[in-house]
């Protein structure tokens, strides 16, 4: 397929090499197992894999075919066509990690702006070049802290109104570590904020987690918590959806040691789930604790300002079982992407972005309070996200939508046994008037009044 | 010349993409959660692209020229794959939609999950994890869940050999295993004596690379999976290397528990400058049950009159997720459009031309470079940087003066078993050309580090940068554009 | 390679100078050498800690590797470095006298007959690549 050789090509190094054939290169292998048949169906042409793969494509209504309410985590934004036009081009996508600043000066730079724009939006002094996502950023900041009280601390408080995905996450990266997890087991209280995590709070605690805003949607005041926090000798994790970031108070404002996040928002498209973007900044005292790589700015022998990967030993290829973290490969086409966005919005379109994202919310959550039957689960502020009480089971209100060519937003009862019959919905810029008001006509058909 | 920073860039009042004014009421904003100033750049949106155009034009990339880097395959990343992952019917999906809704994308992930499963001889594949050392993670907590199902709980010692790439202790470490390391013997192989010491009732794995960052194949394979089957332990296969595989040995065939897929460097999907990767797992029977959920799966049989429907299903032990949503799907498609294009037959031809590449650059470099394990090799090789008659020069050197002639420099001190290491790996997607003209490069400079090693010492010369004071970096940490040079 | 005739050394390259039942202690020249220009080091015991032989006591940095400091011998803390972190390169020029890391009353003197005089320790290097 992408293999140049011609067949002289092949027999001259053959002869170069001193076999005779290309089956005598592979005499090591083990003779009972050597060239299985593999059960794959035949080559074929770019011509007839792509209409295979169109096949499969129109096989999925998407939020391109359907008015899109369904957040939960993931958000359909619009992306800017420049983004793309940049990511797509072969110097950034086919280029490797850039171990070799000398031809990498493009990626370096690009990483040590996207580090400086996090840094900015979140309030924070100091950025990673990414990581997974934000389930895995959370999971990595709960190593940072352990490590960082070197195991003396052990308890972790989970907020409950943390993304369920994430606390699965978290709990599956930390098997056999004496890491008691608190604060998000059905005890927990999910109406209430974060008051109700103060009194897990004690001189035991290594971590404190919480979301902004939260899984719910819902945005809170940070500050006193972060203080508690602090009193009690402990560190606190802030996972944020940056888009909000545009129009409230940063963390980094709030005391938060440290900020992840999943970046999916800033220009990465929905693709059912992955590649996304964890956000992971913090503080600079704890920079050497945080894993990632780190893009710093220095100069080179000639003079001249250069990037250059820094404070790499921290990181797997030189500390090896001693390092923090087995992170290599990260989502450094994602981070680059974030960037030109954040870049093409800047501080005018993101204060722009994030306010039509929570009128249109709002007004979404005011129709839907007026059908009979429905209401708002929370008083509280919220930004983009709500969670509305039903009168039927979020599956069967789906599934109607659904015949209105609309996806509906998220079953909480999937994760919250309490919250049966609550859908989170998410408005976001996407959704025009037209969509919303079609949106609470439709589920004002399901209402039992 | 420098290229400014976004930050010298910006204008105040300047602005790239706007947005349309709200079509709907306003509502009362919260006052004080109000966020103040918002230290972001203003720029307009050709400040952008030329900004970044100009960047990628400081960048080398495979679509400008060759990278000889051992253990990364960085082979060309087919532009098909681009269209094909960016149908809207991909590329617009919600993750959490309803499954009825997206079973063109479950019809794909399962044939990418039985295709993993047929490559590598197992009997189960997770997508789930995000990159190669995602998936090291995924395996290892596989190997420790399986050994506490059956309460064998003294099992925590996890056996490396000396070559393997770092990511592998930092991953048992990470899991909570207590790592060991075992020397590999005079042919690159792991030392079957060593092997047998520790091989007891502590051993829960042994984590191998095949063939080994060396580019050996390990000739008493099967004999190292006895023993620590034996011991009662399980064999993690790095599949890093699957390059030099495909096709060839089905690791699952060799008695392998379970490995990972590194889908950027085997099934082609782009570097992109430092991920997005994706580290699929294939898992043999008895571990199936650990996988990490969901699995994509056929939930409901389909008859004449209607097609299978395809959905998710959690494995009864699993370890549980490792990553939010169901894996990097993305990346899943460009993969899935390369192995679709090649097929079965396609795929052998890569590993076999992969090891053809590779063995002729050994040929013509040999005489020139000490090659310390001087046999057959398979998808690379490692050569010392170094000769005792030209004092002073190192990998690093050679490395420097490669960008000269506009070759990206091959894998520089990796292995740490080789001293001053090259780490050469060519790929099949190279054509006889290149390689020549590579090896014909590389036999110059080791002329010049002969004659005049300063041209090594003082390279490279026509980069954008020279050498980068990295001390200076680590010492005077500049990680951020301040928030005052954003203001002006 | 610079190896003091007066000093105690480890395999893990730290030495200890012994004056009373006081052990002065920091890291070898050769080590220094081997990491190659240090950037950072930090002193993780404080005055007070009882710490054991083995234990970490510090961490240094280098652009291309890191390692963990272990005590020779086993005491209660009683100084610590306060110029080694804002001054890290120290190691590198004065590994013996102004980049000593931190001393310690000791709790066992005998530890210390145990280890490397200088002569055994040159031998050592001589096998460490």
């Amino acid at each position: 397929m992408f293999i140049p050789h011609t067949d002289a090509d092949r027999e001259a190094m053959l002869r170069t090499i001193g076999v005779n054939k290309l089956e005598d290169l592979f005499q090591a292998i083990p003779a009972g197992h050597r060239f299985p048949k593999l059960d794959l169906p035949p080559a074929i042409t770019e011509m007839e894999a792509v209409g295979e793969l169109q096949g499969l494509a129109m096989a999925n209504e998407t939020s391109r075919d359907l008015a899109c309410f369904l957040g939960a985590g993931a958000y359909n934004h619009f992306v800017p066509a420049a983004v793309d036009a940049i990511i797509r081009r072969g110097e950034f996508m086919t280029a490797y990690t850039p171990y070799q600043p000398e031809l990498a000066q493009g990626t370096l730079q690009a990483i040590f702006e996207y580090q400086s724009l996090v840094a900015a939006l979140t309030g924070m002094e100091v950025c990673n070049a990414s990581h997974y996502d934000g389930a895995t950023a959370v999971a990595e900041a709960v190593n940072m802290a352990y490590a960082n009280f070197r195991g003396k601390r052990s308890k972790v408080v989970l907020s409950p109104a943390l993304n369920p995905q994430y606390r699965q996450v978290v709990r599956t990266y930390t098997p056999g570590s004496n890491i008691l997890f608190v604060g998000d087991g059905r005890e927990g209280n999910l109406q209430s904020g974060p008051q109700s995590l103060f009194s897990l709070i004690d001189n035991n605690t290594a971590l404190v987690v919480v979301q902004y805003p939260d899984f719910f949607g819902r945005v809170y005041d940070y500050t006193e918590l972060a203080r508690i926090t602090h009193e009690a000798g402990a560190l606190l994790c802030v996972s944020i959806n940056p888009i909000a970031l545009g129009l409230f108070t940063p963390p980094g404002y709030m005391g938060a040691d440290i900020v992840t996040g999943e970046g999916q928002p800033l220009g990465i498209p929905l693709s059912f789930g992955g590649p996304y973007l964890g956000l992971f900044a913090t503080r600079k005292e704890y920079v050497r604790k945080m894993s990632g790589r780190l893009a710093g700015e220095s100069v080179d022998n000639r003079g001249q300002r250069a990037y250059v990967l820094t404070l790499t030993a921290r990181e797997q290829h030189i500390r090896r079982e001693r390092a923090t973290s087995n992170i290599c490969t990260n989502q450094g086409l994602m981070a680059l992407a974030s960037a030109v966005y954040m870049s093409l919005l800047g501080e005018h379109g993101l204060r722009q972005l994030a306010q039509l994202n929570y009128h249109k919310a709002h007004y979404a959550a005011k129709q839907i309070t007026s059908i009979p039957g429905y209401s708002l689960w929370s008083k509280d502020t919220f930004f983009n996200e709500f969670v509305v009480v039903c009168p039927d089971p979020v599956s069967d209100i789906n599934d109607h939508l659904l015949d209105h060519n609309i996806l509906g937003g998220y079953d909480l009862g999937q994760d919250y046994p309490d919250l049966a019959n609550h859908m989170l919905v998410a408005v976001t810029e996407m959704n025009t008037r037209d969509e919303i008001d079609t949106f609470i006509e439709v589920l004002s058909e399901v209402s039992h009044g | 010349m420098a290229e400014p920073l976004l930050c010298d860039l910006s204008a105040p009042g300047r602005q790239g993409v706007r947005f349309p004014e709200p079509d709907v009421p306003l509502s009362s904003l919260p006052t004080e959660l109000l966020r103040q100033e918002l230290p972001m750049p203003e720029l307009s949106e050709m400040d952008v692209v030329r900004h970044f155009t100009r960047l990628s034009q400081l960048n080398y990339s495979i679509d400008t020229g060759y990278y000889p880097l051992g253990s990364c395959t960085m082979k060309y990343n087919p532009k098909v794959n681009e269209e094909t992952a960016r149908l809207p019917g991909f590329a617009w999906a919600h993750p959490l939609q309803p499954i009825e809704t997206v079973q063109g994308i479950l019809v794909l992930m399962h044939q990418m999950q039985e295709w993993l499963k047929e490559i590598g001889g197992f009997a189960g594949v997770t997508l789930q994890p995000a990159a190669g050392a995602h998936g090291e993670l995924t395996g290892v907590l596989i190997i420790r869940a399986y050994h506490q199902s059956r309460n064998d709980t003294k099992r925590d010692k996890i056996l490396i050999p000396d070559s393997a790439h770092g990511t592998n202790p930092a991953t048992s470490a990470m899991s909570g295993m207590r790592v060991v390391e075992l020397k590999s013997d005079s042919r690159g192989n792991v030392d079957l004596q060593a092997l047998k010491a520790e091989c007891d009732d502590t051993l829960a794995g042994l984590m191998l690379t095949n063939p080994n960052t060396l580019g050996l194949f390990d000739e008493n394979v099967e004999e190292v999976v006895r023993l620590v089957h034996e011991a009662g332990g399980l064999v993690y296969g790095d599949g890093a290397n699957m390059n030099a595989l495909l096709g060839v040995v089905r690791p699952g065939d060799l008695g392998i528990d379970v490995l990972h897929y590194n889908l950027h460097k085997t099934f082609s999907t782009p570097h992109g400058g430092g991920g997005p990767g994706a580290g699929p797992v294939g898992v043999c029977s008895k571990l199936v049950d650990f996988l990490p959920g969901p699995l994509v799966d056929v939930i409901e049989e389909g008859d004449d009159e209607m097609p299978p429907l395809y959905g998710f299903i959690d494995p009864p032990k699993s370890i549980g997720r490792v990553k939010s949503f169901h894996g990097h799907f993305g990346m899943i498609v460009r993969a899935y459009t390369y192995m679709l294009m090649n097929g079965g037959n396609g795929l052998r031809k890569v590993a076999e031309f992969a090891v053809l590449n590779a063995n002729y650059l050994l040929a013509r470099l040999r005489d020139t470079y000490h090659v310390p394990y001087d046999r057959i090799c398979m998808h690379e090789f490692v050569m010392e940087g170094r000769w005792d008659d030209a004092p002073g020069v190192q990998a690093l050197d050679i490395s420097k003066r490669l960008m000269d002639y506009k070759f990206h420099p091959p894998t520089n001190y990796f292995p740490l078993i080789v001293h001053e290491a090259l780490m050469i790996e060519p790929t099949e997607t190279e054509n006889k050309e290149t390689l020549d003209a590579f090896a014909d490069v590389l036999i110059k400079i080791a002329e010049e580090a002969h004659n005049e090693p300063q041209l090594l010492k003082e390279a490279p010369h026509i980069t954008p940068v020279g050498r980068v004071d990295e001390v200076k970096a680590a010492k005077d940490l500049a990680l951020c554009c301040g928030v005052a040079a954003l203001e002006k | 390679m610079n190896i003091p005739s007066n000093l105690k050394y480890t395999e893990s390259n730290e030495w200890i100078k012994v004056e009373g039942n006081t052990g002065m202690i920091g890291i070898t020249d050769f080590a220094q050498d081997q990491l190659s220009d240090i950037v950072f080091a930090e002193i993780i015991v404080a005055e007070g800690d009882e710490i054991k032989k083995g234990d970490t006591i510090a961490t240094v940095e280098s652009v291309k590797a890191a390692a963990d400091i272990y005590s020779p011998a086993s005491g209660k803390v009683v100084s610590i470095s306060e110029t080694l972190g804002g001054t890290p390169e120290v190691v590198n020029s004065d590994p013996y006298g102004a980049a000593w890391m931190i001393k310690i009353e000791l709790s066992n003197p005998a530890e210390v007959d145990g280890l490397m005089d200088a002569s055994a320790y040159e031998a050592f290097c001589a096998t460490q690549h």
